[in-house]
């Protein structure tokens, strides 16, 4: 697995994405920094990580979204290349135009540093594919705002063509307002694009990969990655 | 394009003097050293430079008792922050600093401040942040401001650390009305860093560039470090525009491109912009290494046009850093500095001189004897008079007004013993991917690195009202509680920074507590070799005439050589056996339960035998060590039950207790003796437990077994769990949710 993980002003998970990529794959990937305007030849998956690009001064992800890098993203993503964007990373997908919607403020207004629990929506998709159809995984959020919103027809499409990934629920599995801390739009904790190549995300994976440490719940995300790649190479 | 110039100074008046918070004998003391009328401009360097808060001018002839060397002592105070070997070449670079009155002010903005000040303090060493504590003190839940103080500091200490990437992994949060017009936020950073890649201030060599790196200068903060020296009174709030605004992402850059130029072997000297901004960092560079210092403000980079030399030298605008480089690496600095996007700009050099001087527009705005403006500050031996402790109060003079259990239920909900949920929920305490122990327990846990077993253990503690009633035995305990609650995940507690938070030091009585509490400490840490290596006095935390609590907040930090043997606070399985491990006479004397079940704050704190701490602590720590217990939790407020119920709550696992320590029920179940612990081993090792204990001189009794769902104290009805929880949590979101 070839991963390059975009390193914006202001990111500040680049190195814990890192880290589970490296011990996952056992490759490190490349860090790339926002000012280029190419990734390295052969990267097969581009990482968004988590943090607060610039700031997040402006509207989350606003200014990423429009960094010198980005142009090389939206040429992998129209390849068909795997994008995963992980908080803030998700944010700029959004702001991207590489997903649909929009992420606000959490419900309560507050930032939020929790274990949540997710439900697997489908296992059919190369971030995915590690996990069971239905699996409630544990995976830490931390973020501001995390509010998934969309217009009705948008969500309608993402509904209809099966494009989420992620929703939050209860340990049992349970989806409802009690579970959705963040007041997601039906409980979306994070979505794929129509070709199923690029995720965004609010929980962060990454953080729950080292048994070390606790929960390894998020190994799996990447696990799934690195067979998916292996597979296509 | 007119030419620049500089405006004619105000008049030096007594009025201008006292504005600037100088005292009569103060300013002729400036006459005396300067020899003639300062100007305007050196009449802010001086206001800056010889305040409480830069000069320690009431603290400085006691803090000099404090035990401040062990062989792994790097550096002790006097530096940006202390520094520790840890081994294997790498070191600990750690500091406490107070943002009381600006969080006060104005709660997002003074906390973020204080968030950034002390991250600073410790890249500016060369290490990188690795984690962050907090130590929080607010009003009586009732007065109006406690609400949205509260609320606001927390999402600004949030705000910052969760943005600039640091985990925020502990902390203490308590209220009382003692606080209610002068909060008390506390915020220590911890990093890491090479044993032979520490930077310091001292500039070394003459007419080298001085280089001004960071965000840009403005008029915010302007006489900050002077608000923070002067009691509060009506109209404090006007003082809004005197607290700075923080940029995290900011600082986020200025570590980076920091980190990369000290790799990169550019760097001779450097020192952060805090209090007092550019006169304090500047004179500190040139005073420590014996040079003097030429600035040329017109270099400064501003945020704002026709910013006068008083202006830029008191600005206390953050994200800002003095350097001296080395003048072959300056060009590999400057590219490093641009690729970040910060400002880069020489503003000076050293001189063999000796003077301080500031020059604008050409022209000499202040020209002062540097190392005097630091050495020949003032110092005070303030009256002090010796606190009478309050007296001891017995256990069988305080019945016990309801059943134990009812208590326990009840204290768990009140605002000091409630879960800081709430609060901590609102830090990202899991952002590098190395936090070991998560926000709940005895001490916050961080590994150094992936591929290391080693991890830092971390925590901040004080008991202000033990303090209060006699400062000597507080000042004990506030160590005497950090050591153990380090000790409590299996650290060994290797250093201390504290924060000395204190009334007006020109009252005797609050002189009398300052010495105390310090006399305490001092004793407390050279009994538990637990050197104090950096640390801050915050004084006049007073509002109209009334005091804080004396609250001299002690942030320890240890080192645990396997993170996987480190132990928690929750139960492990059920069906163990439950020891208690100390000594318990049941002292309710200024007792949680004395003053939120009774509703009496009264007696006297129970007194710490540092012998004892010492010796139980070096027991229960070297089972932990071993393997030789299963979970571990200190004894502090709220004594033995709320320590059980925290136990319970943690894992799910309820406790059956059948034995207690002799003595009244309720003084035992919830006096605050101290030295104690609570652990579990597996049943079939109870037996060598308590025979290791008995060898090593070491208290301890079963008390019984943990299992079920339920908690059951003798005599008492069984409590379930998810009660204990429900009102263990509800007290804080259902309190905030309050008006505005």
């Amino acid at each position: 697995m070839n991963a390059a993980v975009i390193v914006f002003p202001g990111s500040n998970r680049e190195r814990d994405v890192a880290f589970a990529l490296e011990l996952v794959s056992g490759r490190k990937p490349a860090l790339v920094w926002h000012a280029d305007t190419q990734l390295p030849p052969g990267t097969d998956l581009v990482v968004l990580p988590g943090g607060f690009s610039y700031g997040d001064y402006l509207r989350c992800g606003a200014i990423a979204a429009r960094a010198a890098i980005m142009e090389a993203v939206r040429a992998h993503a129209a390849r068909g290349g795997l994008v995963l964007g992980i908080c803030n990373g998700f944010q700029i997908l959004c702001e991207a135009g590489l997903l649909p919607g929009v992420l606000m403020r959490n419900k309560d207004r507050r930032f939020a540093c929790k274990v949540a629990h997710l439900k697997v929506e489908r296992t059919d998709t190369p971030f995915t594919r590690a996990y069971a159809p239905g699996q409630v995984i544990a995976i830490p959020c931390a973020h501001g705002e995390g509010n998934y919103i969309a217009d009705r027809k948008t969500l309608e499409k993402i509904e209809g063509n099966g494009l989420v990934a992620f929703r939050y629920c209860s340990a049992a599995g349970e989806v409802g307002p009690a579970f959705n801390h963040n007041g997601s739009t039906n409980s979306i904790a994070g979505i794929f694009s129509p070709k199923l190549n690029v995720l965004g995300m609010m929980p962060h994976p990454e953080n729950h990969v080292d048994a070390r440490l606790g929960p390894t719940d998020g190994r799996g995300l990447f696990a799934g990655l690195v067979d998916a790649l292996v597979k296509a190479a | 394009m007119t030419h620049a110039t500089t405006p004619p100074e105000p008049a030096i008046t007594p009025a201008l003097i006292a504005e600037h918070g100088l005292k009569p004998d103060e300013y002729q003391r400036i006459l005396d050293l300067i020899g003639r009328e300062p100007t305007f401009t050196e009449l802010g360097i001086f206001s800056a430079m010889w305040n409480e808060h830069c000069s320690y001018k009431s603290s400085r002839i006691h803090l000099r008792k404090l035990p401040t060397e062990a062989p792994w002592v790097i550096q002790g105070p006097g530096e940006n922050a202390g520094v520790i070997d840890i081994g294997d070449g790498d070191a600990v670079v750690f500091k406490m600093e107070s943002h009381n009155h600006p969080s006060y002010i104005e709660p997002y903005q003074g906390a973020t401040t204080g968030v950034g000040g002390i991250l600073r303090d410790v890249f500016t060493m060369g290490a990188r942040p690795i984690a962050c504590l907090n130590f929080l003190r607010y009003g009586h839940p009732d007065h109006p401001k406690t609400r949205p103080v509260l609320a606001g500091s927390v999402a600004g200490i949030g705000g910052y650390g969760n943005s600039f990437g640091v985990p925020t992994i502990a902390g203490g949060v308590g209220f009382h009305t003692r606080y209610d017009g002068n909060c008390l936020i506390n915020a220590m950073a911890v990093g890491l860093a090479k044993t032979d890649g520490i930077f310091y201030a001292a500039a070394a060599g003459v007419g080298l560039p001085i280089v001004y790196l960071g965000s840009k200068t403005g008029r915010d903060g302007m006489g900050g470090a002077t608000m923070a020296s002067a009691e509060f009174g009506e109209g404090s709030e006007e003082k809004r525009p005197t607290v700075q605004v923080g940029d995290p992402f900011a600082e986020k850059l200025l570590l980076e491109a920091c980190l990369e130029i000290m790799a990169k072997d550019c760097v001779v000297a450097i020192q952060d912009m805090g209090a007092a901004g550019l006169t304090c960092s500047a004179v500190e560079m040139g005073a420590k290494g014996n040079l003097g210092v030429e600035l040329d403000l017109d270099k400064v980079p501003c945020r704002e046009t026709g910013m006068t030399a008083y202006e830029m030298m008191l600005s206390e605008s953050q994200e800002r850093m003095l350097m001296v480089l080395k003048p072959e690496k300056e060009a590999e600095a400057e590219a490093i500095f641009r690729k970040w996007g910060l400002d880069f700009a020489v503003v000076g050099h050293t001189t063999d001189t000796l003077r301080f001087v500031v020059k604008r527009h050409g022209k000499v705005m202040a020209d002062l004897p540097i190392k005097e403006l630091g050495d020949e500050a003032p110092l005070y031996d303030r009256p002090w008079i010796k606190p009478a402790p309050w007296p001891v109060l017995e256990a069988s003079a305080i019945p016990a007004p309801m059943s134990n259990a009812d208590a326990l239920v009840k204290l768990l909900a009140t605002p000091d013993l409630c879960s800081k949920r709430w609060v901590w929920e609102q830090y990202d305490y899991m952002i590098l991917g190395n936090t070991v122990q998560r926000p709940g327990g005895d001490a916050g846990v961080v590994r150094i690195a992936p591929d290391q077993t080693k991890a830092l253990a971390m925590t901040t503690d004080v008991t202000p009202r033990y303090c209060e009633a006699d400062p000597f035995e507080g000042g004990k305990q506030a160590v005497a509680e950090a050591w153990r609650n380090l000790t409590a995940t299996g650290a060994k507690p290797l250093a201390v920074t504290d924060n000395l938070n204190f009334g007006n030091p020109e009252r005797p009585e609050i002189m009398g507590q300052f010495v105390f509490c310090l006399k305490g400490i001092a004793e407390a840490c050279r009994a538990l070799d637990f050197p104090i290596v950096s640390g801050n006095v915050s004084l006049y935390n007073e509002t109209n005439g009334r005091g804080i609590l004396p609250t001299p907040t002690i942030g320890g930090v240890g080192v645990i050589d396997d993170y996987s043997k480190a132990a928690g606070v929750a139960f492990r399985a059920e069906g163990e056996a439950i020891f208690l491990v100390g000594e318990t006479t049941g002292w309710l004397g200024q007792s949680a339960y004395l003053r939120d079940i009774v509703g009496r704050e009264a007696g006297a704190p129970p007194p710490v035998d540092l012998a004892a701490e010492r010796r139980n602590g070096d027991f229960v720590r070297s089972l932990i060590t071993e393997g030789g217990v299963t979970a571990v939790h200190d004894l502090s407020d709220g004594g033995l039950a709320i320590a059980l119920a925290e136990m319970a709550m943690a894992s799910g696992i309820g406790a059956a207790i059948d034995t207690l320590p002799d003595g009244p029920a309720h003084a035992v179940l919830f006096g605050e003796d101290q030295a104690r612990y609570l652990v579990t081993v597996a049943a079939a090792d109870a037996a060598a437990f308590t025979s290791r204990a008995a060898a090593a001189g070491v208290p301890a009794l079963r008390l019984g077994t943990t299992g079920g769902d339920r908690l059951t104290l003798p005599g008492e009805r069984p409590i379930l769990i998810g009660d204990l929880k429900t009102a263990h949590e509800s007290w804080l979101p259902t309190y905030m949710a309050g008006p505005a």
